[in-house]
């Protein structure tokens, strides 16, 4: 599952013709996506897990090969853009790296390189599942994008297909991998993929942003690194469930180090510039990296930690730098009106209320982590993929042009409510989760209730303005709706469904595949109460009766112009104003400007973050001292 | 008393004691203004005669959104009353308050608009204090359950102090009186219009009107939670509250919505999670 992607991807970058790209795209796709699903109805069993230790030695040589590639050509990169600062984190975990090897080279042997339980499932079926649907979705909408679109970007699609898949394999590689020394390969894999990826478009502003992706990851990068050389060299172990059971003493200072590359792969405060610089790339590029891989791994990693820093310092700093991360990037979102730049905010807070759980560490915070991570992937994407329809259709990603969306496109407007609804709405998943995280918040560091209110009350005002500004309609409009292409049509409609069914059908999500895998690791689990499960069901359903409503359209009603001040002019959008001149109806949302500014925000963020993030590793160093 | 009598009492009370409050406080209002005002049934006449009205609208679909906030407002009072999980009633309570904005909204005139958007501001002014209020009772009493909650032995308002004076702050904003009825007032001579309901007229206004009677006794029996240890008490208290906010609104004027959000939000953080903070001190000192 780890190598085919990748291998896929290699293939696909010889490939020329659409059309073979099409098939094999699709096919393998198709493949992951079943294997995925197998594996999460019949588990593996034990004995064929052991069966997966392939010959040590030659796979080492050839991870040494991989590794050694990836460093020179960073190297390269940090030389060619003068960027000294990668050079010298790449130089350095090389050397790390090397320095292991070197040192301890044939006694660097885990017991099972793998690791497959309910977690790593979960987070396969997401990357399977999800990022399937990307890359069958781009492969209609790069079409257009090089066709139609963008003319002046170089057509590199065998590169730009390649990559999703390489970046998918290595994502299953960072699931299912126990050996701490693969698991920071495929670590590596995906910073590199992202720097790629980031840069397609080859521009000025596309290549710095990736520089920039790259120096942050590469920092999260030499942390792993530490991390691995100072758990092994107390312990002697390279594996992640050893380091997850070990006691405080040998496994809190390398904990804190894989929590703060998780934070900086999540894009966590002070890291978060690098993600909002992502979405210069195209949307199938962006949807990826902020819903089903890259910032995904982070939290992954974060939450896995999580049995290791629960109760202690460093486990409070994590769950302080998540909380100041919700509440920024939720009132960031707030004063804009780009609607990747609001996606990309949203993710930034919600892969904090992520990082929040996981830092808090209880079973319940756990439990709540896990299903956030569910929900938000599937809702997060659909967002992005209908932004990016959007954006080809009207040539504006602004949130203002997408007024009567609607009408415009009912289609897409649809799919894009049920987006924002899956996002934060009552019934439905999101907001689940949140209910949790707050129970889990207020049982452990009741103070830090402060940041989820004011951040969810934020995060309620950007995404109902949008709701709204799509239901608004002014003028008269005619239909801006093309047919989908298939691949994008089975990407809108499946993350649709996938949205509706995973809040449906929730207690049984986590009662099959999120309380065994918290069972395991705490001995006690949380999940609703039955109670509250109908209540939530009876709020799903009257939601859903909502479009039946619509039987009723236009019965029974007299239809008239809205009242405008003015003396109406005959077009329903106009009036005459003072001095008999006629003036156009025009509505904007509010951004706040007066109240709250994106840039204090961020400059404030960073500050906060870097320096939580500092005492946290203090907090980890003082522990060993 | 079992939840299910409970629920049946105030399905069918909630309309009725909405409707007195409501025509109390036009009452009292008059009287504070040296006015003999209407008879304390007048709201029934109003949306009796509402209820007869031809239905106009700007567009066709404007009025589902008022049904459904309706319907999700009285569920939201159903919750509270049969007596289930607070953060759930509060998450009701938005879901409902969101369609209602997006009534306004898809109504499409620019004085709706720029009320929704006010509302908008509104809830984001009023949902912190309200998640804080909720995080509080759960505090002393170790639960979320409405009805455990309610039998709590002591009077919470002892324990919460600070969280019962912002929640009486956020109640003024939740009921849209003066100072903070930005978003849709009850006088159309304003420059907003009507705002929110500007384009709502017939029935659905007479289902706002409802609607309104219905949040009324919700947010009263929130109010009585704080002194559930003592019913008599309890009843007064909210009862007093409803007295107080009427004379807040003919007090006051309008507050700028930056105003409205700033305090707000002091307030939360202040006496909310002042309060908060010396509980949990308490608790591990």
């Amino acid at each position: 599952m780890i190598l085919g992607p990748i291998a896929t991807g290699a293939g696909l970058l010889c490939l020329k013709p659409d059309q073979f790209r099409k098939i094999l795209v699709s096919g393998i796709t198709l493949l992951v996506c079943g294997g995925v699903l197998t594996l999460a109805a019949f588990p593996l069993p034990v004995a064929w897990e052991a069966s997966l230790l392939l010959d040590h030695h030659w796979l080492s040589m050839a991870m040494m090969v991989v590794e050694g590639g990836m460093g020179l050509y960073v190297v390269y990169v940090g030389l060619r853009a003068r960027r000294p600062l990668i050079v010298v984190l790449m130089l350095a975990q090389a050397g790390l790296m090397a320095w292991l090897e070197w040192a301890h080279g044939s006694k660097l042997v885990a017991a099972n390189n793998f690791l497959v339980d309910k977690f790593s499932i979960i987070m396969a079926l997401i990357n399977g599942v999800v990022g399937g649907g990307i890359c069958l979705y781009a492969l209609g909408y790069m079409r257009e994008y090089h066709e139609v679109a963008h003319r002046e970007v170089a057509d590199r699609r065998p590169l730009f297909f390649a990559l999703l898949f390489v970046f998918m394999g290595a994502m299953f590689g960072i699931i299912f991998c126990n050996n701490l020394l693969w698991l920071f390969l495929f670590w590596e894999i995906t910073t590199l993929c992202s720097f790629l990826l980031i840069g397609y478009t080859q521009t000025e502003e596309a290549r710095r942003n990736a520089l920039r992706a790259l120096v942050m990851n590469l920092a999260g990068g030499l942390a792993f690194a530490l991390a691995i050389i100072w758990f092994h060299r107390q312990s002697g172990s390279i594996e992640l469930q050893t380091l997850v059971t070990s006691k405080h003493s040998l496994a809190l200072l390398p904990a804190a180090l894989l929590c703060f590359a998780g934070i900086t792969k999540s894009a966590q405060l002070p890291f978060s510039s690098w993600l909002l610089g992502a979405m210069v790339a195209p949307t199938p590029v962006s949807a990826l990296l902020h819903s089903s891989t890259m910032v995904k791994a982070g939290v992954y990693l974060v939450l896995r930690m999580a049995p290791v820093i629960t109760g202690t310092t460093v486990g409070m700093l994590v769950a302080l730098v998540g909380s100041v991360t919700f509440l920024a990037g939720s009132l960031a979102a707030i004063t804009t009106s780009d609607a990747k730049k609001v996606l990309a905010w949203s993710t930034v807070a919600n892969l904090g209320l992520i990082v929040l759980c996981g830092g808090i560490g209880t079973y319940q915070a756990v439990w709540a982590g896990i299903l956030l991570i569910i929900f938000h992937a599937a809702a997060k994407c659909l967002l992005f993929l209908c932004v990016g329809v959007v954006e080809q259709r009207l040539h504006s990603r602004d949130i203002e042009a997408m007024s009567g969306l609607i009408l415009n496109m009912p289609r897409v407007g649809v799919m894009m409510l049920i987006g924002m609804a899956g996002m934060f709405l009552a019934p439905f998943g999101m907001l689940i989760s949140k209910w949790a995280v707050l129970k889990a918040v207020v049982d452990a560091y009741p103070s830090l209730s402060v940041f989820i209110v004011f951040g969810s009350a934020a995060t309620l005002f950007f995404w109902v303005k949008w709701m709204g500004k799509l239901l608004e309609v002014v003028g008269p409009r005619e239909s801006a709706e093309k047919p989908l292409a298939l691949g994008e049509a089975i990407a809108l409609y499946g993350l649709s469904a996938t949205t509706f069914l995973a809040c449906l059908f929730f207690p049984l999500i986590s009662s099959w595949l999120i309380e065994p895998y918290v069972f395991s690791v705490y001995g006690q689990s949380a999940s609703m109460s039955q109670g509250n499960i109908i209540i939530m069901t009876i709020m799903m359903v009257m939601i859903m009766l909502f479009p039946l409503s619509f039987i009723n359209y236009g019965r029974g009603v007299r239809v008239t112009d809205a009242y405008l001040g003015g003396a109406n002019v005959p077009s329903s959008a106009r009036f005459l104003g003072s001095g008999n001149a006629e003036h156009d109806v025009k509505t904007n949302n509010y951004y706040l400007h007066g109240f709250v500014s994106e840039a204090w925000l961020a400059r404030w963020g960073v500050r906060c973050g870097a320096t939580l993030l500092a005492l946290m590793v203090a907090a980890a160093v003082r522990t060993v001292i | 008393m079992n939840p299910w009598i409970r629920l049946v009492i105030y399905l069918v009370g909630a309309p009725l004691l909405g409707g007195v409050l409501a025509g109390w406080d036009r009452r009292i209002s008059a009287r504070m203004q040296a006015r003999r005002g209407p008879p304390i049934f007048q709201p029934f006449f109003d949306v009796m005669k509402l209820w007869q009205k031809e239905n106009v609208v700007v567009r066709r679909s404007q009025n589902f959104y008022i049904f459904f906030f309706l319907v999700l407002v009285i569920f939201t009072g159903a919750l509270f009353f049969a007596g289930s999980d607070l953060l759930l009633v509060i998450f009701a309570l938005t879901l409902a308050a969101i369609f209602f904005v997006l009534a306004a909204c898809k109504a499409s005139s620019p004085y709706s608009f720029i009320g929704a958007q006010r509302e908008l501001i509104q809830m984001m002014a009023y949902e912190p204090m309200v998640l804080l209020t909720a995080i509080g009772m759960y505090m002393v009493t170790k639960s979320f359950y409405v009805h455990e909650i309610a039998r709590h032995p002591t009077l919470l308002v002892l324990t919460l102090p600070g969280i019962f004076l912002g929640f009486l702050y956020t109640l003024e904003i939740k009921f849209r009186k003066s100072p903070f009825d930005l978003s849709s007032s009850h006088h159309a001579h304003q420059e907003l219009v009507r705002g929110m309901t500007t384009e709502f007229s017939g029935r659905a206004l007479a289902l706002i009107e409802i609607a309104h009677w219905y949040e009324t006794v919700f947010l009263l029996g929130w109010v009585y939670l704080f002194f559930a240890a003592s019913p008599p008490l309890g009843v007064a208290v909210s009862l007093a509250v409803f007295g107080f906010v009427i004379l807040v609104d003919n007090v006051f004027a309008r507050l700028k919505w930056q105003t409205a959000l700033r305090s707000a939000w002091l307030v939360a953080l202040v006496l909310g999670f002042g309060n908060i903070l010396v509980l949990s001190w308490l608790r591990h000192p």
